[in-house]
């Protein structure tokens, strides 16, 4: 029975297997464009370390309420979660391309979900560069920071990880689903995904009211590192984000999925219905 | 000089299709600016209102400047010359009558001159509007900022030409254009001020072309550097540009052999 | 299978599809397919030609359930396009001249494996289908080349084979033979030929060559502005449109306007040397007015066009306006 059941699952994943395996292929049979592209990749995390460390060196002792080795915190959390998700999601963010190019009916004539075909349709390893940088960070962080570690702080940790994936892929997805509409401004979205991205990277004290609302709550990024990395050190959080709402992440997450489903399914009736 | 004119407007001109996209960026670009201020308004706040010599008023300047700016320097991508000289389609381009540089730049140029309006403009205006920044009461800035603005955003196209020629060589550019981006991106000023980096990233900085790009023109434009101050620096852009303008026409020469060699 | 499914593959009722167009401000609508009624049996080898914009393209869309109709009903074997569009995929092949489904990076063999793997085929049913497929292509010289290797004949025939390696009832081609040589052409229709005749699969194509309509085609179907100007055999059509073929001939000497009968003088070129006359297949043969001609002159070499597609619509179109006013 157990084996049926086995068996049938990995017929049910055999199509996104194949193509993923095949774009691993791909991209590791250029070796030395594959080396500079990790390279390049862990250099763009560099210069976004650079932008942290300069800002909160020239600070006064601490910045928005969080020393260096804080921000760092925050810093690796968010940087390893949203290189993850750029990862395995980071192409849905070219949707409008692959509308006008056309390789979105392709898909049109396959026999499994859309979405579930576009997310599969490649994966950047290259970006395994700039999440190394990001693990590095992070455990520097961690180790120098006075963090009580128990199995609080342990399931904080992968709660964050886990939750901070979720929401940038959610991003990525809302994009796709937006660029449906938006095919000749398709840069709008990127205001909520590398603006997200950036955001996430911050402590929340320094926003403006109106970012506190875009980006807290709308597009939930304090959850994906501020708010946890918090609760790690036992911090107080900001103004209208209190260290304690970082155990809610879970919730921010399934909020930035829905968003993102329902975007997607707005996108795809548009191409079905009004596009041309 | 008339050819290359004509290229700038034409360029100019093709830009002026693009409004969707060019709104969409200023889009995404006030979103940078605002969250850009609130962590460097916070920073002068905490430095008690001063920090390495920007206050509120002109680090505002700096983020709406700054953001305002980049849809019209090139600090990301290859130029279109690039991709024409590792498809070897430049060998076209090389029996017209105009240089190849100058014409592939004048192009660049116009369109990011273009930017200026849908992005450049309403950026600043946000930054007036929204978050009271800085600007000079006089119009000397002014004029002093459209010559430095004009280098920078020459010097910004120059330099990925100059990039995009290493495809003559070169099989797979993208890793060097990735790292051309990472390291302009810090050095320009995009990210943070030049003058905020410890003492010896600065003097790496000011070593390279690249605040020539973006962070003098926003300091001069802002007031924050003035007179003979500001003149000095754009001299210094001048220099810059015409050494990024000489090598470019170094490696488009010794390329075309190269082609020649080849494709003979 | 139910019985209706398997008689009749598509069926076309009251098909409307618009379109918004931004024409500055305005939004404008613009009606592709408008009102179509038809319907496709198993095994059918239907023409669908039209001028460029007649509406093609999103009738295919729609068939294949990427575009939803404005009105009317679509049955593609039997299902709702966009309801069962996974259900349907399994049952029918797309291939598109303009874009690929295969993987560029990659060779053939493996964009061929990938897909089995997208349509559950068993390994066994894959390699049997696969080697079958090879062969009747002539594939084999080229399965371990990329795709963006290969030259425009061997790429459409990997598309063709990519979009029936799961033995869909319904195979659509989108201008299959554009831009490619005579020999390409030629090899692409036989095949067809062979695998409607062995599968049974039904083919519904469209086409700018009239070429492709006579070798592969019983049936066809014009559409002009989103609606249906025919639907009949092609014998037909040349009789209803009176689709004349030209005889162009290099006449040793120059020469006074040829005059035969059965057939009209067009127009002359070089004073006379080269002539063109239209006769009409269904009532002459090239050969007869070949022999006229060479009665009146020396024919040095003579060439035969074929009506274009364009031409055929545009006197259909014709037709049906001055028979309604």
């Amino acid at each position: 029975m157990g084996d049926g059941l086995a068996g049938r699952a990995s017929e049910l994943v055999r199509p996104y297997r194949a193509v993923l395996a095949s774009r691993v292929r791909a991209q590791r049979a250029y070796r030395a464009s594959f080396r500079a592209d990790l390279f390049g990749t862990a250099v763009v995390g560099l210069t976004e370390l650079a932008e942290v460390v300069v800002l909160f060196s020239a600070a006064n002792g601490t910045l928005g309420g969080l020393d260096l080795m804080q921000a760092l915190l925050v810093f690796g959390l968010a940087e390893l979660a949203f290189s993850n998700a750029d990862m395995l999601f980071g192409h849905v963010d070219s949707l409008a391309r692959q509308v006008r190019s056309g390789t979105v009916d392709i898909l049109y004539l396959r026999p499994q979900p859309l979405l579930a075909q576009l997310v599969t349709s490649d994966i950047s390893l290259r970006r395994v560069g700039r999440s190394a940088l990001a693990v590095v960070v992070l455990v520097v962080a961690l180790v120098v920071n006075d963090v009580d570690w128990g199995p609080r702080a342990v399931a904080l940790l992968a709660m964050s990880l886990v939750c901070g994936f979720a929401i940038f892929c959610a991003n990525f997805v809302t994009a796709g689903g937006l660029q449906f509409f938006l095919l000749n401004a398709q840069e709008v979205t990127n205001a909520f995904v590398y603006g997200g991205r950036h955001a996430s990277t911050q402590p929340a004290t320094v926003w403006v009211r109106s970012i506190t609302v875009i980006f807290g709550f709308v597009f939930p990024m304090a959850f994906c590192a501020y708010l946890p990395a918090m609760l790690l050190l036992g911090e107080p959080g900001a103004e209208w984000l209190p260290a304690w709402l970082g155990w809610y992440a879970p919730a921010a997450a399934a909020w930035a999925w829905t968003v993102a489903l329902l975007a997607w399914r707005a996108g795809v009736r548009h191409y079905q219905g009004g596009g041309g | 000089m008339r050819v290359y004119a004509r290229i700038l407007a034409a360029g100019f001109r093709t830009q002026s299709r693009y409004l969707p996209a060019a709104f969409a960026g200023l889009l995404a670009n006030a979103t940078f600016g605002l969250l850009k201020s609130g962590i460097l308004l916070t920073l002068v706040d905490d430095g008690g209102g001063e920090l390495d010599g920007y206050t509120a008023g002109t680090m505002a300047a700096y983020v709406w400047l700054s953001q305002g700016l980049l849809g019209s320097v090139n600090i990301w991508s290859l130029p279109s010359s690039a991709e024409r000289i590792k498809s070897g389609d430049i060998a076209v381009d090389f029996l017209r009558p105009a240089d190849v540089q100058l014409a592939s730049i004048a192009d660049d140029v116009g369109r990011g001159l273009f930017a200026l309006i849908p992005r450049g403009l309403p950026s600043v205006g946000v930054g007036v509007l929204l978050v009271g920044m800085a600007m000079p009461a006089q119009v000397l800035p002014y004029a002093l900022g459209a010559v430095s603005l004009a280098l920078g955003i020459t010097l910004s196209h120059a330099l990925a030409y100059l990039l995009g020629t290493a495809g003559f060589w070169l099989v797979e550019v993208r890793g060097l254009q990735v790292l051309y981006m990472g390291v302009a991106g810090l050095l320009t000023g995009l990210i943070t001020p030049v003058w905020l980096f410890p003492g010896w990233l600065e003097a790496i900085a000011v070593a390279t072309p690249f605040p020539a790009v973006m962070m003098y023109p926003i300091d001069v434009l802002s007031g924050r550097t003035t007179g003979t101050d500001a003149l000095w620096l754009l001299a210094v852009q001048a220099g810059w540009l015409a050494l990024a303008l000489a090598a470019g026409q170094v490696a488009t020469r010794l390329g075309r052999r190269t082609l020649e060699v080849q494709g003979g | 299978m139910s019985g209706t499914t398997s008689d009749t593959i598509v069926e076309v009722r009251g098909l409307s599809r618009d379109f918004r167009v931004r024409d500055g401000l305005k939004v404008r609508r613009l009606t592709a397919v408008d009102r179509m009624t038809w319907s496709i049996a198993a095994g059918e080898a239907v023409g669908y030609i039209g001028a460029n914009g007649a509406g093609k393209s999103t009738t295919i869309k729609m068939l294949a359930g990427i575009l939803v109709p404005t009105a009317g009903d679509v049955h593609t074997c039997g299902l709702r396009p966009v309801k069962d569009r996974k259900k349907l995929a399994r049952r029918i092949g797309v291939v598109f001249g303009q874009r690929s489904q295969l993987w560029w990076d990659l060779p053939v063999r493996e964009s061929f494996g990938i897909l089995a793997a997208i349509h559950s085929l068993s390994r066994a049913r894959e390699r049997a289908r696969t080697d079958e497929l090879v062969e009747t292509l002539d594939m084999g010289d080229y399965l371990g080349t990329p795709v963006r290797q290969l030259s425009l004949g061997q790429r459409m025939r990997a598309e063709v084979a990519a979009a029936l390696l799961h033995r869909p009832q319904l195979l659509i081609l989108d201008e299959p033979t554009i831009g490619l040589d005579v020999l390409s052409k030629q090899r692409l229709r036989e095949f067809l030929v062979r695998e409607r005749a062995e599968h049974g699969t039904t083919l519904l194509l469209t086409t700018h060559d009239m070429g492709d309509v006579e070798r592969l085609c019983d049936r066809v179907l014009v559409v002009d502005h989103g609606r249906l100007a025919y639907d009949g055999s092609l014998d037909g059509l040349g009789r209803t449109v009176g689709a004349e073929r030209v005889l162009v001939v290099d006449l040793a000497e120059p020469c006074a306007e040829l005059a035969v009968p059965g057939a009209r003088h067009l127009r002359s070129e070089g004073g006379g040397l080269r002539q063109h006359l239209a006769f009409d297949p269904a009532a002459t043969t090239a050969a007869r007015v070949l022999a006229a001609v060479s009665e009146q002159a020396d024919v040095l070499d003579l060439t035969i066009a074929e009506p274009a597609v364009e031409d055929v619509v545009r006197r259909i179109y014709e037709r049906a306006t001055t028979s309604s006013s």
